[in-house]
């Protein structure tokens, strides 16, 4: 019998997604499997926390793993997935996707990105991986009769069939290398003697990783992913699977192939030299403020990779601190354009945001934070996180790659200060642009949102002591 | 050569053969004909690795199940051949590159005993292939199986979520409700009294 | 025998197994010719006719004479019909429900093959039989073909879940995959009480049903349907290319039913523990489940096509499921000797 204790909310979380799925087939009421859905997450972070220590425990055959960072990366998750819910009620039922449908497959998602998260094993990476992305890809399409959705849909599933592809046989080679798929035993028996294999598996993994992420050179499909999908999946997808991401990341570098710290810490330093200038300068010329976020993710997954290859714990927490940081920023980023979309009327280009603060002070005030989060001015919450990671790459001796990091973090400016300045001093619309029947709950969800942006960036040290102690008590 | 090698060559080619087919086949059912005997085929070479319990599962699974819904929709799909093989031969110097290239690499990176890899030694005759995998699939990797009925079960939902559309004005009737279906709610038994009695006697 | 080995040298093992598939297999076809013979007389009968007596001492030279027929005729090959395929179509049909009794044990002794993976091995080759039926639609370029294709190749994919489905209960109990090891593990004192049929009794039915529907017989014969899309798949062929069809379908007739008596009735057991085992009984529990096949074809009107997928995916599924769910629960408890 194994233990099951440790996986006591993957279970949880399959368990009630199966509820879900159950509920939608008798009610045909939307409000149901919402509140179910949101009752699930509760119930998984509530597990989450009693299980929680910070010792490191193995399951099922140490294809599990349970540790600090694990938890606080799945109470995250949990934290972001409900936020991300709460905003996308009104568009989903505007759009007819208010359905059992979409939660389930949302909570599919979540259990895919928990799996991730604490996975030990090759096979469990690739399977939590997979999961989440086929979730991903029915979300995208399920709004069944718009073409750009449809197409974005099918350009996400194809490349990411073919990222999958190239992990695994990354995984298979590196599988070869050493004759296990656990990652600690991988850890033990990388081979150094075969320097030309090694390098070979590596370079097929980082590049599927780099397809997952969303990096440059492997960015292609972000842009139009984020455009095609409905807001609301763009909402999910563009902010909670970063979580999940950071850990795989970590999982597969760290825990498994840290004594080839030289090799990767090579490739991953193209990857994100080449995403910031990819995310940050592309990112100038949109129009359409989801196109320009999602080159923003590419910049801002560019930082993120600089903190993993500067090796070291502080690099670690630093970016473990960012993907959070990131994630906060992005819910409320996109989940201000999903609050301004209302029936037939996508507020997706930046030109819709046209003055904003004469009509809706506190809304534009909201989205600003947001902007200069994202923009890395003191003193939200987005400065401290570019901040430590630079200090983390610093400190492990890449200061050329802090150089440029700071320059195209200040190319990155304009554009997130262009939104500032289209909202505050341009004209505003003729017609009103918040839908009238916007919801109290999440207005002030987003209300909420922008003041966790403001008030962690006036006191940082909290949050960023919590990723350090999880990065220590996991990566020991 | 002994038998066994002579056999591995033979279906070996034939695999490639098919292969080669599924690709420059001109019409798509006998490209996915063609996939069937490459899928038979493989399983036979599992065979000869005495992996009965592979072999016959790609049998039951690939050819026996998926192969034939792939079948269903490519018979019944209304492709222009001529139109999509328009140019398929221009690629070819381009493609035989690559092929080649990668193959090249692939014999550097993977040739000689850079894994170190010896072959395993032949099993008892009472070894049970099937019990195996299952004694491991349902101990040991238990996690895992479970999490790959769960991405099936995604696929599933993601498939019906996709493609399920309830039009109104259908006009197919659902069974139970036809069983439900009592002699009351149709036929109105009414017992009717003889009437205009005398009418008839009159014209009797 | 061993001078026959001496005389051969080493063209004998594969002299000596051609010569046992040919003990399989002839009895194997006289029993199809005769199948067909006993149809008619049963449900003749049944019908209150007297169905058909003029050949020979009671008819009983019918087949024969429907084999001559058949071959003397010629085989017509549509304009416009995929040849190579065509003729491979009744091929690809008879195969597999020929090679599929290359593991049935006759007794505990007398089988060609007797492998580990037996079961898997049937489910296996008789998934590849409705390749002959789409084949058979697709390559005679016809509409009325092609919708019988259709559905009788829709109809057997649906329901070999459900016939898997069962199969794993068997196995369940049996804790083998090997046909002989299965009928063995039916054994025991109280006879034909041991027997799977009643432990298993829902996965039985669920089997037998959904045998007759991979068989596209009567009640779900939609395959064929005189009004609609007359003879089905087959509705182009002749001679003997459509001999070879029938030819297949009711081999496969038989199989069903040798797959039932093995797996569910006990095999070559005797169903009282005084009398002795052996390959009669076998035959008569197999005349027994052909005979139940003649008996529903006689009996019940057919069934609509959606009513046979409602069936299939929404009543059988779920039985079988229901069933192996409960199965492994009290397999667990003491009470788990039921299921043995």
């Amino acid at each position: 019998m194994p233990d099951l204790l440790p996986a006591l909310p993957e279970i949880f979380v399959l368990t009630l997604a199966c509820a879900v799925l159950l509920v939608e087939a008798y009610t045909k009421n939307g409000y149901w499997s919402y509140a179910l859905t949101q009752l699930t997450l509760l119930g998984a972070a509530v597990l989450t926390v009693f299980t929680t220590s910070a010792d490191t425990v193995y399951a099922f055959n140490g294809l599990f793993v349970d540790d600090l960072m694990g938890d606080v990366l799945k109470l995250m998750t949990y934290l972001a997935a409900i936020v991300s819910v709460v905003y996308s009620r009104t568009y989903l039922t505007d759009r007819g996707m208010f359905r059992g449908e979409y939660f389930a497959l949302l909570l599919f998602a979540v259990l895919g990105m928990m799996v991730m998260i604490s996975a030990a094993h090759f096979l469990s990476l690739y399977l939590g991986l997979e999961l989440l992305s086929l979730s991903l890809y029915a979300m995208v399409a399920l709004q069944r009769d718009s073409k750009v959705a449809t197409e974005a849909a099918m350009k996400y599933f194809v490349l990411g069939a073919l990222a999958s592809g190239l992990l695994l046989y990354g995984m298979s080679l590196i599988y070869g290398l050493t004759g296990s798929l656990h990652l600690a035993e991988v850890a033990a028996t990388v081979d150094f003697r075969n320097q030309t294999v090694l390098a070979f598996g590596l370079v097929f993994l980082l590049a599927g990783l780099g397809f997952k992420l969303g990096a440059a050179p492997f960015h292609m499909w972000v842009p139009d992913i984020y455009h095609g999908a409905p807001t609301a999946v763009t909402l999910f997808l563009g902010s909670v699977p970063k979580l999940a991401a950071f850990a795989f990341v970590m999982r597969l570098l760290v825990d498994g192939l840290h004594p080839a710290v030289g090799d990767w810490q090579q490739m991953l330093a193209v990857m994100a030299v080449v995403s910031l200038v990819v995310g940050n300068l592309a990112a100038i010329v949109q129009t359409n403020i989801k196109r320009m976020l999602a080159y923003s993710t590419i910049a801002h997954m560019g930082f993120l990779l600089l903190g993993v290859l500067s090796g070291s714990y502080a690099g670690y927490s630093a970016a473990m601190f960012y993907v959070v940081t990131y994630v906060l920023m992005s819910l409320g980023a996109f989940g201000m354009v999903v609050y301004l979309s209302r029936g037939g009327f996508e507020a997706e280009r930046v030109d819709d945001f046209r003055g904003l603060n004469a009509t809706h002070p506190w809304l534009a005030a909201v989205m600003a934070m947001m902007m200069l989060s994202m923009a890395g001015l003191p003193p939200f919450l987005g400065f401290y996180a570019k901040l430590t990671v630079l200090q983390a790459l610093v400190g492990a001796g890449w200061l050329w790659l802090a150089v440029v990091a700071v320059l195209m973090s200040l190319i990155g400016a304009y554009y997130y200060l262009r939104v500032v300045k289209v909202m505050y001093f341009d004209a505003p619309h003729a017609e009103p642009l918040v839908p009238a029947t916007a919801a109290g709950d999440v207005r002030a969800l987003l209300s909420l949102n922008g003041a966790a942006v403001l008030l962690l960036g006036i006191l940082p040290q909290p949050l960023i002591t919590l990723c350090a102690y999880a990065i220590q008590a996991s990566f020991r | 050569m002994d038998f066994t090698s002579l056999v591995f060559y033979l279906f070996s080619a034939i695999l490639v053969v098919a292969g080669l087919r599924v690709v420059t086949a001109r019409n798509p059912v006998h490209s996915a004909l063609a996939l069937v005997l490459a899928f038979f085929t493989g399983a036979c070479l599992w065979m000869l690795l005495e992996a009965e319990f592979l072999a016959i599962t790609l049998v039951l699974v690939y050819v026996g199940a998926v192969m034939v819904l792939f079948l269903f929709v490519v018979m019944m799909l209304d492709i222009n051949i001529e139109e999509m093989r328009r140019g398929f031969w221009d690629y070819l110097p381009l493609a035989a590159l690559v092929a080649v290239l990668m193959a090249i690499e692939m014999i550097t990176v993977l040739a000689g005993e850079r894994f170190g890899l010896a072959p395993p030694s032949p099993k008892p005759a009472d070894y049970s292939n099937t019990r195996e995998l299952g004694l491991l699939i349902y101990t040991d990797y238990v996690y895992a199986f479970e999490l790959a009925a769960v991405i099936l079960l995604v696929a599933i939902v993601a498939a019906i979520a996709l493609t399920l559309r309830r039009r109104p004005g259908r006009k197919s009737v659902d069974p139970a409700e036809q069983v439900k279906v009592r002699r009351a709610d149709r036929v109105r038994l009414v017992s009717l009294k003889p009437q205009k009695a005398e009418a008839r006697e009159e014209e009797a | 025998m061993e001078f026959f080995q001496e005389l051969l040298g080493p063209a004998w093992t594969p002299v000596w197994t051609l010569a046992k598939i040919v003990a399989i297999v002839a009895p194997l076809m006289i029993g199809v010719a005769y199948l067909t013979y006993a149809e008619r007389r049963i449900i003749g009968f049944m019908q209150v006719r007297l169905g058909c007596n003029r050949v020979g001492p009671f008819g009983l030279l019918q087949p024969i004479a429907d084999g001559l027929k058949l071959m003397f005729k010629e085989i017509v090959i549509p304009t416009g019909a995929s040849r190579g395929l065509y003729i491979l179509a009744p091929v690809l049909a008879m195969a597999p429900a020929l090679a599929a009794w290359a593991v049935i044990p006759f007794t505990d002794t007398l089988v060609l093959a007797n492998i580990d993976a037996g079961l898997l091995y049937i489910m296996a080759v008789t998934s590849m039989g409705v390749y002959g039926v789409v084949l058979a639609g697709w390559a005679s370029n016809s509409k009325y073909a092609f919708l019988g294709s259709m559905r009788s190749a829709a109809q057997i994919v649906s329901y070999e879940i459900a016939m898997g489905f069962a199969l794993v209960g068997v196995l369940m109990s049996a804790q083998s995959l090997n046909l002989v090891d299965i009928v063995n593990g039916q054994k025991g004192e109280w006879g034909m009480l041991e027997w799977y049929f009643l432990p298993l009794f829902p996965l039985f039915l669920v089997y037998l049903i959904s045998g007759v529907a991979e068989l596209n017989r009567a009640p779900f014969d939609v395959a064929e349907g005189e009004s609609e899309i007359v003879a089905g798949f087959h509705v182009d062929y002749s001679g003997m290319a459509f001999a070879i069809f029938f030819l297949a379908e009711y081999a496969n007739m038989i199989l069903v039913a040798t797959l039932t008596s093995l797996l569910f009735l006990g095999g070559w057991l005797s169903p009282v523990p005084f009398l002795p085992d052996g390959f009669h009984w076998l035959a008569a529990k197999i005349a027994f489940v052909l005979f139940l096949f003649l008996w529903f074809r006689a009996t019940f009107p057919r069934y609509r096509y959606d009513q046979i997928m409602r069936l299939g995916w929404k009543v059988f599924i779920p039985v079988t499921l229901v069933w192996l769910v409960l199965m492994g629960a009290v397999m667990q408890t003491p009470l788990g000797y039921l299921f043995h």
